[in-house]
């Protein structure tokens, strides 16, 4: 054990996460919902939104009208929880794909997650264009199918390492993608439904994505924390984790298992929203510390953190919507510089 | 002045290469030389910047608006194909054909003396123009006034330009007498046009929301930054609350009064409440054919109920 701890880098000197910090996170994810809550596209003004919330939680009088109380209790509400779902499953699906890859570019769409979805959702747009009330299950179904199809390519061609599966995920990705375009470019006609949905967005959600979405999200996030210690050990190179009493193809395939789930979940309702799954576990990894035991707990928070706060800029900004997947790079990208620049200044 | 033999041997070979790919080779006479003397017009005849040599005896039509206009016209039995998105009318030759990507090869192997489209995205006019085929850009009219312009422009540059003329003229008065037969509303009735379940709209200032503005609508979408078509959040819907809301996603993508209702929250709207939401014909709604005076009835019936 001593070697092991020599062996160590220095950011996992800090294997725990301090209770202090999680209850920041809590309450800075806490402020955001409220906030994303009282104000949003329509001007109803955060004092009476405020004062409808207590209503609702005293049984006082509400200031609202009935379609105004819809607009917050069936609009703004689901919304924002689902953006925090969403965003929680990406950000921790993201973190889990890089520690399994021990790749800091892993994302949760690299073994095919979005091609699959994508296709998917295309085949329903184009096909079934009266049954678009089954896009989320296709997505679903289309995104654990193209990680599947990955897993099984990188077993049954290669030795179980994480590059033959990485290497699959590539060709599945791109063998997806391929005939996707090659559908949609036959029926161009649906090629803006595809587009919006490729963007991602939360403006169609209610309570019903919600519900289709948490048990997933819920599932994955229970497991992926309860074994956020495999994955330390995982880093430490699969020699030294099988020295440990650790079996890594087991523990990979329910890793990445898990994280395919919550990131499928995600995918259906929302569509895709890229760079979460990057951006919200490097910035935990920068402030907190690189042990994933502080990384998948800080990333389930902090995901959700962002994406509420990047959907209220797409709701709020511009009279209509923006596409949430451009608002998340557009906002995401500058923020992660400035974090690697701060950081990089505090440690020389 | 000798010129070396090599060179001498070149420009021979250069002289006869361009005798063979020029007209010395007799050929069969392609099919367009074989239409009609011209009956109506004198041709050639000029539309804005296309010089259309002779009466156009195998139309292409890459734009459905285009195609039923021609049709409407009386140039039906001059078109030689049509596009995969022109369903109307029935009788026209339906094809494979792709306006969105459009391929000069394959529209070429309809033999066409005339190509009509509404957009080039593609360069597909100067592909055309080195086989020496016209293209007519007949763009999406933005005002009904540019939608009856192109009635006579298309009437021109087929031989049926007194057709054309009076085709925009009856149109003209049948939407007029339409417009004036419908009850203004006392106050301007706010309504939400529907392009597609994500909520995407029209502004009033569009071809659409000019037809609508006729009736004394006006769209909740006007004032969102952007385009003519913005996209709306349902925050945004609900609050605005319209007094009659139009779906343009009726046939493509069955939605009616009944599913509307059905969205989270939507159930409160004054529009849904009294039963104003009214399913228009999509492919009707997105062109700028003869057949306005069809989308202009059922907005006018739509109107008058929602006055009532």
């Amino acid at each position: 054990m001593t070697r092991l701890a020599e062996r160590r880098p220095a950011a996992m000197a800090r294997t725990r996460l301090p209770a202090r910090t999680l209850v920041i996170a809590l309450l800075v994810l806490v402020a955001v919902l409220l906030t994303a809550v009282l104000i949003g596209a329509s001007d109803l003004g955060w004092q009476r939104v405020l004062r409808e919330l207590s209503a609702q939680l005293t049984g006082g009088r509400s200031p609202l009208s009935e379609r105004e109380a819809a607009i917050v209790w069936q609009l703004r509400v689901p919304r924002v929880l689902l953006a925090g779902l969403v965003g929680a499953a990406l950000a921790v699906s993201g973190a889990t794909f890089q520690g399994v890859f021990r790749n800091p570019l892993a994302d949760p769409y690299l073994l095919g997650a979005a091609a699959g979805a994508g296709m998917a959702a295309t085949l329903v747009v184009v096909l079934a264009p009266a049954a678009t009330a089954g896009l989320p299950a296709a997505a679903f179904a289309g995104a654990l199918g193209g990680v599947g199809l990955s897993w099984l390519l990188g077993r049954t061609s290669g030795e179980g390492g994480t590059a033959t599966l990485l290497l699959a995920g590539v060709a599945v990705a791109s063998f997806l993608t391929a005939t996707q375009t090659f559908v949609q470019q036959l029926n161009t006609e649906t090629i803006r439904q595809v587009y919006t949905w490729m963007l991602g967005g939360l403006n169609v959600s209610g309570w019903r994505e919600v519900l289709l979405a948490l048990p997933y999200i819920g599932v994955a996030a229970v497991v992926l924390c309860l074994s956020a210690r495999l994955l330390d050990v995982l880093t430490l190179g699969d020699a030294e984790a099988a020295s440990l009493g650790i079996r890594p193809g087991r523990v990979r395939l329910m890793l990445l298992s898990a994280a395919s789930l919550a990131t499928a979940a995600a995918v259906s309702v929302s569509g895709l929203i890229g760079f979460v799954g990057i951006v919200v576990p490097h910035v935990v990894r920068l402030l907190a510390g690189a042990s994933y035991r502080v990384v998948i707990p800080l990333s389930l928070v902090g995901g959700a953190a962002f994406l509420v706060v990047a959907d209220q800029i797409a709701r709020t900004i511009t009279p209509g919507e923006l596409p949430l997947g451009v608002v998340t790079a557009f906002a995401g990208a500058p923020f992660f510089v400035a974090v690697l620049r701060s950081s990089r200044g505090r440690r020389t | 002045m000798v010129v070396p033999l090599p060179r001498k041997l070149l420009a021979l070979a250069l002289a006869a290469g361009l005798l063979l790919l020029g007209g010395c080779a007799t050929r069969t006479p392609d099919q367009d030389s074989t239409a009609k003397p011209d009956t109506e017009a004198a041709f050639p005849v000029t539309v804005g910047s296309v010089t259309i040599p002779a009466r156009p005896g195998r139309i292409v039509s890459l734009s459905p608006s285009a195609t039923e206009t021609l049709f409407a016209l009386g140039a039906g039995p001059q078109v030689a194909a049509v596009d995969s998105a022109s369903d109307y009318p029935a009788q026209a030759p339906h094809t494979q054909l792709s306006a969105l990507s459009p391929d000069p090869e394959a529209i070429a192997a309809y033999h066409p003396d005339l190509v009509v489209v509404a957009a080039d995205p593609n360069s597909l006019a100067a592909a055309l123009a080195r086989i020496s085929v016209p293209t007519l850009v007949m763009p999406d009219a933005k005002t009904l006034d540019e939608a009856y312009a192109e009635f006579v422009s298309l009437g021109k540059a087929t031989g049926h330009q007194a057709e054309g003329e009076s085709l925009a003229r009856q149109t003209r008065d049948e939407v007029d007498k339409i417009v004036a037969g419908t009850p203004k509303p006392a106050r301007p009735l706010g309504y939400y046009y529907e392009l597609d379940q994500t909520y995407y709209s029209v502004t009033s200032a569009t071809f659409i929301g000019q037809i609508l503005g006729r009736f004394g609508l006006t769209s909740i979408a006007d004032g969102v930054a952007g385009s003519g078509y913005p996209q709306l959040s349902p925050e945004r819907i609900l609050q605005a609350d319209p007094a009659l809301i139009f779906l343009a996603d009726s046939k493509c993508c069955g939605q009616n009064g009944q599913t509307i209702s059905a969205r989270p929250g939507w159930s409160t709207l004054t529009a849904v409440k009294q039963g104003h939401v009214f399913p228009l014909d999509d492919a009707l709604a997105s062109r700028w054919s003869p057949r306005i005076v069809d989308l202009v009835r059922a907005v006018s019936g739509a109107v008058t109920s929602a006055a009532r």
